[in-house]
């Protein structure tokens, strides 16, 4: 019998916080958008496919993708000094394979796609935040695309699974402790770009995270296609 | 040294058929060669060759505040450095991301497993605690310098002696040793990184077979009472994977587990002997 039964917040155990789209929130980008899942909040801005420089850099056979993620100082209950670190380093990194494998440069030799994802307010899930915030980006930018992902946060607590994970479930102590789980995959052909994770878990629960994850994904994909779909029929953002 | 793309080919044509140049198995390690105590002045250290694969790995302790949520718990943390010498791929210059992703897994793979017992290393609590600082460095890199990274932590640790403490000047005494180690768990926390190349799933590649892979997802698994953990997971590069080679790779990793456990333990005692016989 797993110790966490109830959420903190009184969420369905497969419940994600309130999803929050809007779209071209940032006039100068090509492309931007803002994704929250509750209090967490994510933006990201997409400029090109542009020129890259130095030349030496660039690759005539495809565009490159570039992604830079980071915190704002104050985001974050204990204040985030202000520079690249080396979580953001590797969440940059990780963020940039998962969206790379979904655009198609190939049209776009000797080109950059630069994409900016910050965080203004976080209570745990900022990545998966940040990526969802930027596939919207792209896909403003008129970014050509294979299809979409779209990322979740899902976690064990003690034994339960659950969707969206807040701080106070991250800090969770009871049993077995709390396991984070980072998860992106594609729309259409339903692979795992990213997946990251920090605690103790078996395979066969692994195995349940991960159809969790596809599930509530195949959501929050319906969710982002119809907001795009509505800015591009015209309608209100 | 790139690898031509017809190697690359080769390489990926012969895996998708279940054969490795080097006449391995899809799924085994190289030769693994662990030495303790390589360099006198650090806590302890080791070096670590995984077929031609070297890192050395050192230990350094020192005494600081805890942080506020732990006050009675020690400290960890762990930074890696991709040499020049190395490898001619390596260049001077600021840590590259690959570097901080080993530093980083190392680190995820040891704390995610409780391998240390941090309580242990309180000197006053709210205080004073004990820190550990693990620093990796790739001395010849002919692939898989992750898994040999966390093997070489993995051993320092078990190698390092706890420095004096002179509680009145609230000085560590540096150079001097009390006969004290770590806590530390029986079970070995194991990292293996996968890789997928030629459709297929391999484990501990040489530089060739990283450089014609797709994809690779690292798990750190360990050993709860004899039920299997995975502790820490990540994956990398830029192609996807099926769910189903993923959830093959976890499986696999908890077949592996016990196999490279054993080597590691086989690996740990030759040099425990060896040390001693100096």
């Amino acid at each position: 019998m797993s110790k966490y039964t109830k959420r903190f917040d009184g969420r369905k155990l497969d419940e994600t916080r309130k999803i929050k789209i809007e779209l071209d929130i940032i006039p100068n980008a090509d492309g931007s958008a803002l994704f929250a899942f509750g209090d967490t909040i994510a933006m990201a801005a997409v400029y090109g496919p542009k020129q890259l420089h130095p030349q030496h850099m660039q690759n005539p056979q495809k565009g490159l993708l570039r992604v830079k993620y980071d915190m704002m100082s104050f985001s974050v209950t204990e204040r985030k000094r202000p520079g690249p670190n080396r979580r953001g380093t590797e969440i940059s990194k990780v963020s940039e394979w998962a969206l790379a494998d979904v655009v198609d440069l190939d049209n776009y030799p000797n080109t950059v796609v630069d994409v900016h994802i910050m965080i203004p307010q976080a209570n745990a899930s900022t990545r998966v935040a940040g990526i969802n915030a930027a596939v919207l980006a792209l896909a403003r930018a008129g970014v050509p695309m294979k299809e979409m992902c779209a990322a979740v946060s899902i976690g064990k607590l003690d034994k339960t699974l659950v969707v969206d994970v807040i701080k106070e479930e991250e800090d969770y102590e009871e049993g077995e402790g709390a396991t984070d789980i980072a998860m992106v995959f594609s729309s259409r052909t339903k692979k795992v770009l990213l997946l990251q994770l920090d605690g103790k878990i078996t395979s066969e629960e692994l195995k349940e995270a991960l159809q969790l994850g596809v599930k509530t994904c195949d959501k929050l994909n319906e969710q982002m296609k119809e907001a795009l779909k509505k800015l591009n029929n015209g309608g209100e953002n | 040294m790139e690898t031509p793309e017809l190697t690359k080919k080769r390489i990926a044509d012969y895996i998708k058929e279940g054969k490795r140049f080097d006449g391995r198995k899809l799924d085994e390690f190289r030769d693994l060669k662990i030495e303790l105590g390589i360099s006198k002045n650090a806590e302890g250290s080791a070096r670590v060759r995984l077929g031609k694969t070297e890192v050395m790995v050192g230990v350094k302790m020192d005494v600081m505040e805890p942080y506020a949520d732990s006050p009675n718990e020690g400290v960890l943390s762990s930074a890696a450095e991709l040499l020049p010498m190395s490898s001619d791929r390596f260049e001077s210059g600021p840590p590259s991301f690959e570097s901080i992703e080993i530093g980083r897994l190392v680190d995820r793979g040891i704390r995610e497993s409780k391998f240390v017992d941090f309580g242990k290393l309180c000197i006053k609590e709210g205080e004073k605690v004990w820190s550990i600082m693990i620093d990796e460095y790739s001395i010849n890199d002919a692939g898989n310098l992750l898994d040999a990274a966390v093997i070489g932590a993995i051993a320092a640790l078990m190698d390092t002696k706890i420095p004096k403490y002179d509680e009145e000047k609230e000085k560590v005494e540096f150079g001097e040793w009390t006969t004290k180690k770590l806590t530390l768990a029986k079970a070995i926390p194991i990292t293996m990184t996968f890789y997928k190349v030629g459709g297929k799933i391999i484990l501990d590649p040489i530089t060739e077979e990283e450089d014609a892979s797709e994809a690779k997802l690292t798990l750190s698994i360990s050993d709860y009472n004899g039920k299997k953990y995975i502790t820490a997971a990540q994956k990398g590069n830029d192609v996807g994977l099926t769910i189903e080679e993923t959830e093959r790779m976890f499986e696999i990793a908890e077949e592996q587990y016990e196999i490279l456990a054993e080597k590691f333990n086989k690996a740990f005692e030759k040099a425990v002997k060896e040390k001693k016989a100096e």
